[in-house]
C-alpha cells in the first residue's frame, strides 16, 4: 500500500517529520517497504536566475549564460534551446548527480568549446520530475532564488510504501494508517468531515438484495447531467504518486475513495442499466464479460450483480463491460455495497481476477461505511464534474456489529511482562475507537466496525503493547528449566548425525535434494501412488513426492560428471514418502557413487563395486550399533536395483532394512544417466530400536586368557548356494564356541566339477576352557554336517 | 706354552679380518668346534698332572673365553653391517603418492547449522520435534487459527496434493508450525520444543526455492511472557553468530498463531561480500515470533489461561548464508561438488555450546 505524506496530514495534525512518521509505523507494526522521497533526490538542486544569456563564441547551439544562484553568480554553459535572459531555471552545482541522465557533473568546472561552465541547469527529465525535454525546467519567476527544486516543482511529497498485514484491512485506506499513527504518538487524528451534496429526488434505480447472506446492505445514487472529463489535478497527482493511472473522474474519484477510506464503489453509466439492479447469487451457465476485457463463467456459488439485461458485474470483485462508464456517460449510478469476505475470496479464486476491491472485500470492509463512501463520492463527482443528485437509496442492513471483546488489564503484565497504567490503556483503546465499559478487572470493549480482527483479551493486549512499543518490554533470558537440561536429540535424530558422520569420513559428499521427482522417474522405482502426486507442481518434472533418494542422486552425479568430476560420492539423509499419512514417511540415508578407476603406478587398485557399497553400508550400520552380520542378504525386491548385482538387507522374512549394490542400467538409462552405479539406501526407521539401558555402567570385563584357534575349511558346493549361507550354517554348528568365520577364497574351474564351487573359509574358534585335540575334531565334524545340511557342500579334501 | 699365545694371537687377527657372517663361522669351528685349535689343547687338560692342570686349566678357559668374545663382537658388528647394506638396498622412492581412497567427504552447511541451532536450544532446555512433510489443512492452518478461506492462507503458496475420493486434498506443509500442534496434543506442558524441518511454499526465483527448510520454536509454560521471547531470541541470535552483542530490535507483525506479535530485526554492516551481524548501520529481519494465539492452545487442548507461552520461526538456509557467506539460496539443493567441498563441513565437525558451534 502506498500514500503520500501531504495525504496523510490529510488526516493527520503533526509536527512529526517523515522520520518520525517511518518510526512510528514501525512502531505500530505497519511495515515500511519503500520510501521515496523526492525531497532528497532533489535536495543538491535549487532554483536560479539568468541574469543574462549570450550566444557562445563557437558554437551556434550553445548560450553562455550568467545565472544567479545560491552559490553565488556562476557562468553556465548551456545548450537549451529556451535558455534567455531574465529566466527562472534549475541549477546543478559542480559535482551533483543527475538523476535523469544518472552520472554526476565534474567537480571541477569544464571548458565546453572553450568557455568554462561552473554547473548545470537542468530540465525536469534530467531530474526525473517530468517528461519535458525540450527546454530547461522554465519555472514561474514568482520563484525566489534558492527554492529547493523539489519545492518548485510541486514535488515536496514522499511516497511510502508498506505492507498491510492480512489482519488489518482498515489500512487499506489513508484514513486508517493515520488513526494507527495518531495512536502510537505520531500526532492527532483529523475526522474528515464528508459533505452532504444529495437531492430530494427518489434514486432512479431500484436496487433489490436476493441475497443478504453474500450481500446484506446496498447504497446507490444517481448523478443526472455529470461530465465524465478529467479528475482534478490534485487527485491526479496523489493517484499517480501512488502508481494508478488517472482514467476519468467517475473512476479516478472511485479509486480515490478506496484508497481513502478503503471503501471500494462502483460506478455504472446509468443509461446502460434496463430495470432494478439486484445483488443475487448467480446462476449456472451465467457468463459476464469483465472491466478487464476477459469473459468469465460464472457459479451458483458467487454474488452477482444483475439488472434485465443479466449479469453486469462481480459483486466486490469487478465490474461488466456492458454498463460501464465512458467519456460519453452523462448519468452515473454509483454502488457502494457490502459483500461477504469469504464468498469474495472464493469469487476471486475462482475467476483469478485480483482486483482492489477483491483485495479490500476479501479481507474486510467496514459494513458501516456505505452511506458514507457514497456521500463522499457524490460530493467529489458534483463538486468537478457537476450534475443533479438523487437521494440516496440504502436497502438492506449491515451485517451485526462485532460482539464485544472481555479484557483483562491484568493479561498486559501476564502477557508482555510491561506494568501498564490503566490510563494509558484507556488513551490507546480511544485513539483505535474502541468503546469502553469498565468493570474492574475485566473490561468490556466494543471494537470500531473496521476492526476485524479483535475477538479476545490477548488481541487488545497486543494493541496495547505495539502502541507502547515492543522496546519497552523487558528483554529477560529464559530461566534454566526446572529439573535441568538432559539430551535433547530423540533415538532417530541421534541416528541420523552418526550416519551423516560416517558417511562423510568414508569421502561422500552430503546433499540436500528436493523432495520431489517426476513422476514419470517416480515410477521406475515402484508402483506409482496418485495421493503422492502434486496438484500444483512447481515445475512439470516436480510433480511427485520422491520414493527414493537415489533418482536424486544419480542425477546429480550425472551433473557432477558432466562438470569433469570423476569418481562421484553422494550421501542424503532425508525423508522418502510411501503414502500421505502421517506415518508413512520414512527416513533414509542413501549413497550413491559413480566409480572412477583412478590409475596408479602400484597397479589399478580396487574398483567401487557393489561389494564397496556393501562395506559402506556396513559401516554405517556397525556405528550404530547394529552390525551388518544381524541381517540376511537376499535377492533385492525393489525394481531400481540390479537383479543380480544388487541385494536386499533383511531382518526376517517381511523387514528389509535396505538395499544396496548396482542400480538397475535401465533404470539409470531412463533417469537419463550413465551408468555404472552403485549405492545403498537405508531405512533408518526400519531398524531395531536400541532398548534403553537400565544403567550406564558397563559390565565387568570378562578377560579371555586362552588363545583362539584357527582352522581353514573348504567346501565344494552348489554353485548358485550363496557364500554367506556356508558360513551362517557353519557358525551355526555352535555359536557360544565359534566367534568369527571369514570367506577367503571362492573357486571355480579345474578341480571343481561343472556347476559348482569351492569356497573356503578360516573359523575363529574362541574357547572359554582348554580344548583337546579331539574336542576340536569333534566340533570341526560338527561344521561339517551342519554345512552339508544346511547346503549340500561338501568338505573339500 | 707358547701354543697359547700363538694359537691367542692368530686366532684374534684372523677373527678381526673376517669379511662376513660364513668365514667367521669357519674361524669359530677351526678355533672352538670340536676339532678346533682350542678344543685341541682343552682336550690336553685330561693328560696332565693335577698340578698342571691347575696351572694350565684356568689358563685355557681363558683363551676360550677371548676367543669366544672377540668371535661375538665381531658377529654382531658384521651383523649390523649386513643389516645395514641390506637395508641401503631396499630403499624406496617415498615421494610417490599412495594407493588412491575417496577424496574428502563434507557435511552441507544446513544440516550442519540445523545441528548448530539445535545445540543452542538445547542449552536452554529445548528437545528436538518432528512431524510430517505432508499435511492435512488443519494441523498446517486450521488449528493454527487461520480461518478457512481466509487470505492469509494464501501468502503460503501451498503445494497441494492431488486429493483422493471423498478427502480433502493433504498440503505440503507450509512451516514447521504444525508440529507446535502434534507436540501440544501429546505432551502436557510445560513444553520446549524445536522443530527442525524441510517446508514448502509453491514459489521460485533468485531468493526463493520450491523447498526450504525452518527451525520452529515452542514454549508453553505458566508465566513464559514476552520479555522471555525477546531475551531467549536474542541469546540465541549471540550464540548464534558467535558474538557477544547483538543488537536487535522487535516490531509488531501478523501471524495468525500468534497474538501478539512480532518480526525481530538485527542490526548488520556489509563489509564487501561479507556480512557481519549485531552491529551497523542497517537492519535485517531475520524470524517471525509471538505468544502462543490463545485459540491455537485451546485447538490443542491446553487452557490458556493457565499456560502461556511463545514460538518463533526461521530461515535456516538464509541463516546460514548470513553466517558463513554463501552468496546464493539456488546451489544449496544443486549437489554440486565443489559447493559443497567449499561451503561444507568437515565429518568430524560436530557443534556444541561448550565446545564452539564453528
Amino acid at each position: 500500500m502506498k500514500f503520500t505524506l501531504s495525504w496523510l496530514n490529510d488526516h493527520l495534525a503533526t509536527k512529526a517529520t517523515l522520520d518520525d512518521i517511518l518510526a512510528l509505523m514501525l512502531k505500530a507494526g505497519l511495515e515500511v517497504e519503500e520510501v521515496e522521497d523526492p525531497r532528497e533526490k532533489l535536495a543538491a538542486f535549487t532554483v536560479c536566475k539568468v541574469k543574462e544569456a549570450k550566444p557562445h563564441p563557437d558554437a551556434d547551439k550553445l548560450r553562455v549564460c550568467a545565472v544567479d544562484t545560491v552559490d553565488g553568480e556562476k557562468q553556465i554553459v548551456c545548450g537549451a534551446p529556451n535558455a534567455r535572459t531574465g529566466m527562472t531555471a534549475i541549477y546543478a552545482p559542480l559535482g551533483a548527480y543527475i538523476p535523469g541522465l544518472d552520472f554526476a557533473l565534474d567537480k571541477k568546472a569544464r571548458k565546453i568549446r572553450g568557455v568554462e561552465s561552473y554547473g548545470m541547469m537542468c530540465s525536469t527529465r534530467e531530474l526525473e520530475a517530468g517528461e519535458d525535454h525540450d527546454g530547461i525546467a522554465d519555472l514561474d519567476a514568482s520563484i525566489p532564488l534558492g527554492t529547493p527544486a523539489a519545492e518548485a516543482l510541486g514535488l515536496n511529497d514522499p511516497v511510502i510504501d508498506f505492507e498491510v498485514t492480512p489482519n488489518r484491512p482498515d489500512w487499506l485506506g489513508v484514513q486508517g494508517i493515520a488513526r494507527d499513527i495518531a495512536a502510537a504518538g505520531g500526532g492527532r487524528f483529523v475526522q474528515v468531515d464528508i459533505k452532504k451534496v444529495s437531492g430530494n429526488a427518489e434514486c432512479p434505480v431500484e436496487i433489490q438484495l436476493d441475497a443478504p447472506e453474500a450481500c446484506p446492505v446496498f447504497a446507490g445514487a444517481v448523478i443526472v447531467g455529470v461530465k465524465n472529463g478529467p479528475s482534478p489535478d490534485w487527485m491526479q497527482q496523489r493517484l499517480k504518486a501512488v502508481g494508478i493511472q488517472p482514467k476519468s473522474l467517475l473512476v479516478d474519484v472511485t479509486n480515490y475513495i478506496s484508497l481513502d477510506r478503503a471503501r471500494p464503489l462502483h460506478v455504472y453509466d446509468a443509461q446502460k442499466l434496463s430495470g432494478p439492479v439486484v445483488a443475487r447469487l448467480g446462476k449456472a451457465g451465467e457468463t459476464l464479460e469483465a472491466l478487464d476485457g476477459k469473459t468469465y463463467k460464472l457459479s451458483e456459488d458467487m454474488c452477482v450483480i444483475a439488472d434485465d439485461s443479466g449479469v453486469i458485474g462481480l459483486g466486490g470483485v469487478m465490474g461488466g463491460q456492458s454498463t460501464a462508464v465512458s467519456d460519453e456517460t452523462t448519468e452515473v449510478f454509483i454502488e457502494s455495497a457490502w459483500f461477504d469476505p469469504l464468498r469474495t475470496a472464493r469469487t476471486g479464486r475462482a475467476t483469478g481476477i485480483h482486483s482492489d476491491a477483491r483485495y479490500r472485500f476479501e479481507r474486510g470492509v467496514d459494513p458501516h461505511s456505505c452511506l458514507d463512501g457514497l456521500n463522499m463520492a457524490l460530493a467529489l463527482i458534483v463538486e468537478y464534474g457537476g450534475g443533479t443528485v438523487s437521494k440516496p437509496s440504502v436497502v438492506g442492513e449491515p451485517p451485526v456489529n462485532p460482539r464485544k471483546v472481555t479484557f483483562y488489564p491484568a493479561d498486559v503484565e501476564r502477557l508482555t511482562g510491561l506494568t501498564v497504567k490503566q490510563t494509558e490503556m484507556r488513551r490507546i483503546l480511544k485513539d483505535l475507537e474502541f468503546v469502553i465499559e469498565d468493570a474492574g478487572d475485566a473490561w468490556y470493549l466494543t471494537p470500531p466496525t473496521f476492526r476485524f480482527d479483535m475477538e479476545q483479551s490477548a488481541d487488545i493486549v497486543e494493541e496495547i503493547a505495539r502502541l507502547i512499543g515492543y522496546d519497552q518490554l523487558p528483554t529477560t533470558s529464559l530461566p534454566a528449566p526446572e529439573g535441568g537440561v538432559r539430551a535433547i536429540t530423540t533415538p532417530m535424530q541421534a541416528r541420523v548425525r552418526t550416519t551423516r558422520r560416517v558417511m562423510a569420513s568414508r569421502g561422500f559428499l552430503e546433499t540436500v535434494s528436493w523432495s520431489f521427482m517426476s513422476k514419470a522417474h517416480a515410477a521406475l522405482f515402484g508402483k506409482i501412488d496418485e495421493s503422492l502426486t502434486v496438484a500444483n507442481p512447481v515445475a512439470s518434472d516436480l510433480d511427485y513426492m520422491r520414493p527414493s533418494i537415489l533418482g536424486n542422486l544419480a542425477q546429480a552425479a550425472q551433473r557432477a560428471a558432466n562438470h569433469g568430476e570423476r569418481g562421484v560420492r553422494l550421501f542424503e539423509a532425508g525423508p522418502i514418502y510411501l503414502g500421505d499419512g502421517p506415518k508413512d514417511q520414512r527416513t533414509v540415508v542413501a549413497g550413491l557413487v559413480r566409480p572412477y578407476n583412478e590409475r596408479h603406478w602400484q597397479g589399478a587398485p580396487h574398483t567401487y563395486d557393489s561389494y564397496a557399497a556393501k562395506a559402506d553400508l556396513f559401516a554405517v550400520l556397525e556405528s550404530l550399533g547394529q552390525p551388518g552380520d544381524r541381517f540376511q542378504v537376499a535377492d533385492p525386491v525393489l525394481p531400481q536395483w540390479h537383479p543380480g548385482q544388487a541385494a536386499a538387507l533383511k531382518l526376517g522374512p517381511k523387514v528389509t532394512v535396505a538395499h544396496f549394490g548396482q542400480l538397475h542400467p535401465g533404470v539409470l538409462k531412463a533417469l537419463g544417466v550413465d551408468g555404472p552405479m552403485f549405492g545403498f539406501e537405508l531405512n533408518l526407521n526400519a531398524l531395531p530400536q536400541m532398548k534403553a539401558k537400565a544403567t550406564k555402567t558397563k559390565p565387568v570385563l570378562e578377560r579371555i586368557d586362552l588363545t583362539p584357534i584357527r582352522r581353514d575349511l573348504a567346501f565344494v558346493v552348489d554353485q548358485a548356494v550363496p557364500a554367506g549361507d556356508l558360513v551362517r550354517f557353519a557358525q551355526g554348528a555352535d555359536k557360544k564356541l565359534i566367534s568369527q568365520a571369514e570367506v577367503f577364497d571362492v573357486y571355480e574351474g579345474t578341480g571343481v566339477p561343472e556347476g559348482q564351487k569351492s569356497v573356503a573359509f578360516e573359523l575363529t574358534l574362541q574357547p572359554r576352557e582348554k580344548m583337546k585335540d579331539e574336542d576340536i575334531q569333534a566340533l570341526m565334524d560338527k561344521v561339517v554336517a551342519a554345512v552339508a545340511k544346511g547346503t549340500g557342500g561338501v568338505l573339500r579334501g | 706354552m707358547s701354543d697359547i699365545n700363538t694359537i691367542e694371537t692368530e686366532a684374534l687377527a684372523s677373527i678381526e679380518s673376517a669379511g662376513d657372517l660364513g668365514a667367521l663361522e669357519d674361524i669359530r669351528v677351526a678355533e672352538l668346534g670340536k676339532k678346533g685349535r682350542v678344543s685341541g689343547l682343552m682336550k690336553q687338560l685330561g693328560g696332565m698332572s693335577p698340578e698342571e692342570r691347575k696351572e694350565m686349566g684356568p689358563k685355557l678357559n681363558a683363551l676360550k673365553t677371548r676367543v669366544d668374545d672377540a668371535i661375538r663382537t665381531r658377529k654382531e658388528m658384521l651383523e649390523a653391517a649386513a643389516l645395514e647394506a641390506q637395508l641401503a638396498s631396499e630403499k624406496v622412492d617415498l615421494s610417490l603418492p599412495p594407493a588412491p581412497g575417496p577424496k574428502a567427504g563434507a557435511l552441507h552447511p544446513v544440516m550442519q547449522v540445523f545441528e548448530e541451532i539445535a545445540a543452542i536450544f538445547g542449552d536452554m532446555g529445548f528437545t528436538v520435534a518432528e512431524g510430517p512433510d505432508m499435511e492435512d489443512d488443519w494441523h498446517n492452518f486450521t488449528a493454527l487459527n487461520f480461518p478457512e478461506g481466509h487470505p492469509a492462507r494464501e501468502t503460503h503458496d501451498t503445494f497441494f496434493m492431488k486429493a483422493q475420493e471423498g478427502d480433502d486434498p493433504k498440503v505440503l506443509r507450509t512451516h514447521t508450525s504444525p508440529v507446535q500442534i502434534r507436540s501440544m496434543m501429546t505432551q502436557q506442558p510445560p513444553i520446549r520444543i524445536i522443530v527442525p524441518g524441510r517446508v514448502y511454499r509453491n514459489d521460485w526465483d533468485a531468493t526463493h526455492t520450491p523447498m526450504f527448510h525452518q527451525v520452529e520454536g515452542l514454549v508453553i509454560e505458566k508465566n513464559t511472557h514476552m520479555g522471555h521471547l525477546k531475551g531467549c531470541l536474542i541469546d540465541f541470535v549471540k550464540a548464534f553468530f558467535e558474538v557477544d552483542e547483538v543488537e536487535a530490535r522487535f516490531r509488531p507483525h501478523f501471524f495468525p498463531f500468534t497474538e501478539p506479535s512480532a518480526e525481530m530485526d538485527v542490526k548488520y554492516t556489509r563489509k564487501g561480500e561479507t556480512i557481519e551481524i549485531g552491529a551497523g548501520d542497517s537492519w535485517m529481519e531475520i524470524l517471525g515470533s509471538g505468544m502462543v494465539h490463545p485459540n491455537v492452545l485451546r485447538n490443542c487442548g491446553i487452557d490458556p489461561k493457565e499456560y502461556q507461552g511463545f514460538a518463533f520461526g526461521m530461515g535456516v538456509d538464509r541463516l546460514a548464508m548470513l553466517k558463513y557467506g554463501m552468496p546464493d539460496l539456488r546451489p544449496y539443493f544443486e549437489a554440486d561438488p565443489q559447493w559443497t567441498r567449499h561451503y561444507g563441513f568437515a565429518p568430524w565437525a560436530t557443534p556444541s555450546v561448550s565446545g564452539g558451534l564453528s
